[in-house]
Order: C-alpha cells, then sequence, then structure tokens
C-alpha cells in the first residue's frame, strides 16, 4: 500500500513545491509569505505556478519585491487560461509600488534596471475583497473557504 | 458561428498583411471593461472608414475577442497616418459568470460569455506583448481610475516603451472627472472626450496622428 499522500487538498496541480505544499486548512486562512531571495532564482513561469497553485488552494501569497511587469502580463494571461465556473474565478491582486525616486538606485537608472520592490499581496478573488487602499494601507477582507 | 467567421476573417486578414507594401502601425485599444473601447473603435472606423468595428453594450465583456479594422487612413494638417486598429476584450484579473446572470442571461449564456471573455483577454495580453506599435488606454472618467488592472497595465505599457495616449471617456456625464485621471498617470497626456457624443474627436485624431504617425 502506498503511504497516504499528506496533500489530500491539493486539487489537480501537482505540488512539489515546499511553499505549496502541505496542509491548507478548512478552519483557517494559509498566508505564504516569499521572500525577495526566494523569487530570484525562479522563472517567470516558475514564480506565476508558484503563485497561482497557492492561490488557488485558496492561500494568500505575499510577494516580498513582486513582479517585474512582464511577469505581471503573463500572470495575468495565465490566470484567465485558468477561470472555470464554480472552481476557479481568478485572483485579486494588490502591489504597494514604493515611490519612484527612492525606488530606484542611480545604478539601477543608469542600467535601464527596473526596480521591481513592490510588496504584492494576491489572493482568490472569490475569497478577499479590497476594503480600502491608499499609499500607505491596504485593507483587505478575506473570507474563509 | 461567430467565432468561425472571426477566425476566418481575421487569417484571411492576416494573410493580406504579408503582402501589403507597408505595414501600418497596429494600434491596441486597451483599458478596463465598459470604459468605451468599442464605442470609440466605432467611431474612428466610421468617421475614416465608413463601417464599425463591433458591437457596444452596457454588459461588462461584450468584447471578448480582439477585433482588428485595418488600414484606417487619418488625415490630420495635411499629414496622412495608416493605423490597423484593435479593439480589445476589457482587461480584469477575474471573470466570474454569475455576475453575468444579472444582466437577463441563463447559466449557459453566462458561463460561455465568461469562458470567451477570459480567452479574449489572455489573447490581449499576448498581444500586448508581442504585436501592438502603439496604445490608445481608454478609461471611463466616471470612475476611479486608481485600480490595480490599470496601474499593472500602464506599467507593462511603461515597460515595452510603446507611445500611449490615455483617454478619459465619456466626459458628458456629469461625474465626469477628467482631472482624476490626469493626476493619476502624470506621466502621460491625457485627452478628454466623448466617443458616444463625439465630443473633441478633433483632438483625438491630432493626438493619434502625432503619437502613432
Ligand atoms: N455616456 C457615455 N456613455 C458611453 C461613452 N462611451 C461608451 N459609452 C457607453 O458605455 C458602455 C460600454 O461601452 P463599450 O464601448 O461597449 O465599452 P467597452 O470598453 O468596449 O467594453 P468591453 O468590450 O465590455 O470591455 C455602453 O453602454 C456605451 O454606450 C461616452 O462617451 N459617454
Ligand atoms: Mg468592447
Amino acid at each position: 500500500m502506498p503511504e497516504p499522500t499528506p496533500n489530500v487538498d491539493g486539487g489537480d496541480a501537482p505540488s512539489d513545491d515546499p511553499v505549496s505544499d502541505g496542509e491548507s486548512s478548512d478552519s483557517g486562512v494559509r498566508i505564504d509569505m516569499i521572500s525577495g531571495a526566494r523569487m530570484q532564482g525562479l522563472t517567470s513561469m516558475e514564480k506565476i505556478r508558484l503563485i497561482l497553485d497557492g492561490v488557488r488552494d485558496g492561500n494568500i501569497v505575499i510577494l516580498e519585491e513582486g513582479l517585474s511587469p512582464d511577469e505581471e502580463s503573463k500572470l495575468i494571461e495565465v490566470t484567465m487560461t485558468e477561470i472555470s465556473p464554480d472552481d476557479f474565478t481568478g485572483i485579486e491582486i494588490e502591489t504597494y509600488p514604493k515611490a519612484e525616486a527612492s525606488d530606484q538606485s542611480f545604478l539601477d537608472k543608469l542600467m535601464g534596471r527596473e526596480s521591481a520592490q513592490k510588496l504584492t499581496v494576491i489572493g482568490p478573488a472569490n475569497r478577499i475583497e479590497t476594503l480600502h487602499k491608499d499609499e500607505n494601507l491596504i485593507s483587505t477582507l478575506v473570507s474563509r473557504k | 458561428m461567430g467565432l468561425l467567421t472571426n477566425l476566418k476573417d481575421s487569417i484571411s486578414r492576416v494573410t493580406d498583411g504579408l503582402f501589403a507594401a507597408e505595414e501600418p502601425k497596429r494600434i491596441g485599444i486597451y483599458g478596463p471593461p465598459n470604459a468605451g473601447k468599442t464605442t470609440l473603435a466605432n467611431r474612428i472606423a466610421r468617421d475614416w472608414t465608413g463601417d464599425a468595428v463591433g458591437p457596444e453594450s452596457h454588459i461588462p465583456h461584450e468584447t471578448r475577442r480582439a477585433r482588428r479594422k485595418e488600414n484606417v487612413e487619418i488625415e490630420r494638417n495635411g499629414r496622412k497616418v495608416t493605423i490597423d486598429i484593435v479593439d480589445t476584450p476589457g482587461v480584469t484579473t477575474k471573470v466570474d459568470y454569475k455576475e453575468f446572470l444579472d444582466h437577463d442571461m441563463d447559466k449557459d449564456d453566462a458561463v460561455r460569455r465568461s469562458r470567451e471573455a477570459t480567452e479574449g483577454v489572455a489573447e490581449a495580453m499576448h498581444w500586448l506583448r508581442e504585436d501592438v506599435d502603439g496604445v490608445i488606454y481608454v478609461l471611463d472618467s466616471t470612475t476611479d481610475p486608481f485600480t490595480q488592472v490599470n496601474t499593472m497595465l500602464i506599467g507593462i505599457i511603461e515597460s515595452q516603451d510603446l507611445p500611449a495616449l490615455i483617454l478619459a471617456n465619456k466626459t458628458d456625464l456629469p461625474d465626469s472627472d477628467v482631472k482624476q485621471i490626469a493626476n493619476a498617470f502624470p506621466q502621460h497626456e491625457t485627452i478628454p472626450l466623448s466617443a458616444l457624443e463625439g465630443e473633441n474627436m478633433d483632438e483625438v485624431y491630432t493626438k493619434i496622428a502625432e503619437y502613432f504617425g
């Protein structure tokens, strides 16, 4: 007999990733905070998979450093292809862009490096509702499953 | 079926394009659902070619496939600018078919509409990365422009170095607030207009010629 898999509610996505692994409980809201360092080693598609696997499990994903514009565009595209009636209605996403001037170092500007350093919160559209947002505060209501 | 005809149309248009002498710039009309993108695309097409691009509707996600109108020749101050306009589905990060049920639609129709919408948005995002030479970004000036979708899309457009014109639409409505849009995207020029009433179209055409010519 094979060992019972701990990832009982993992859905169809094979999650060998340590972050999206494990139990997401029915009684609470799970929040995954992903450091910039953790994201840095990943390709764009790996980042998007990591985010969407988490969100599709019902989790809130917080990225320390956010995504590049190109990755955001791909995230929207992939999200769209995964929406399906009564199962996944898409994502809610909020970011905090740091003020332009302080955000980009002189060197970054010189090298044309875009600084993607912005705190980003992503969750399932049917469970997360932004109550209020301004430069200093994002207030979010997360409902249980 | 409409979808098949569309597909055929666009295939033949793509092959036509291969043999055109000089490729006109392809200008994508982007923006959130219901902003008035199709109303604007139709007005531009009617003003300069005589026919329309597609149906307009108060129900969001009316446009679910990008539609192209080719070789639109706009004349401004003795200069002629030829563009292809691409009317795209309103960009969003979520689509719930249940929202369409309020618009007198049964479940099958609502599910179909949402599926088409998601495919269309995916396609429009792909186009924005690969196939567009300039962007007209349409906003409904009676609504809050500080949304995540607007911020992300403008960021994506900027990161691709595409020329972009921001249009503050629906200035005929009493709640219209053009300044709020100009404030939200100060790095871009904002042109007010009413695509429905045809207000300020002269300036819109002048700017199109200037930006995309
Ligand atoms: N008052 C007013 N209404 C407008 C104007 N432009 C568009 N509308 C209305 O806004 C609604 C949406 O217009 P569409 O042109 O279908 O909007 P869209 O951006 O193409 O929407 P999607 O295809 O769903 O993304 C329709 O009811 C239009 O008649 C305008 O300048 N003034
Ligand atoms: Mg439309």
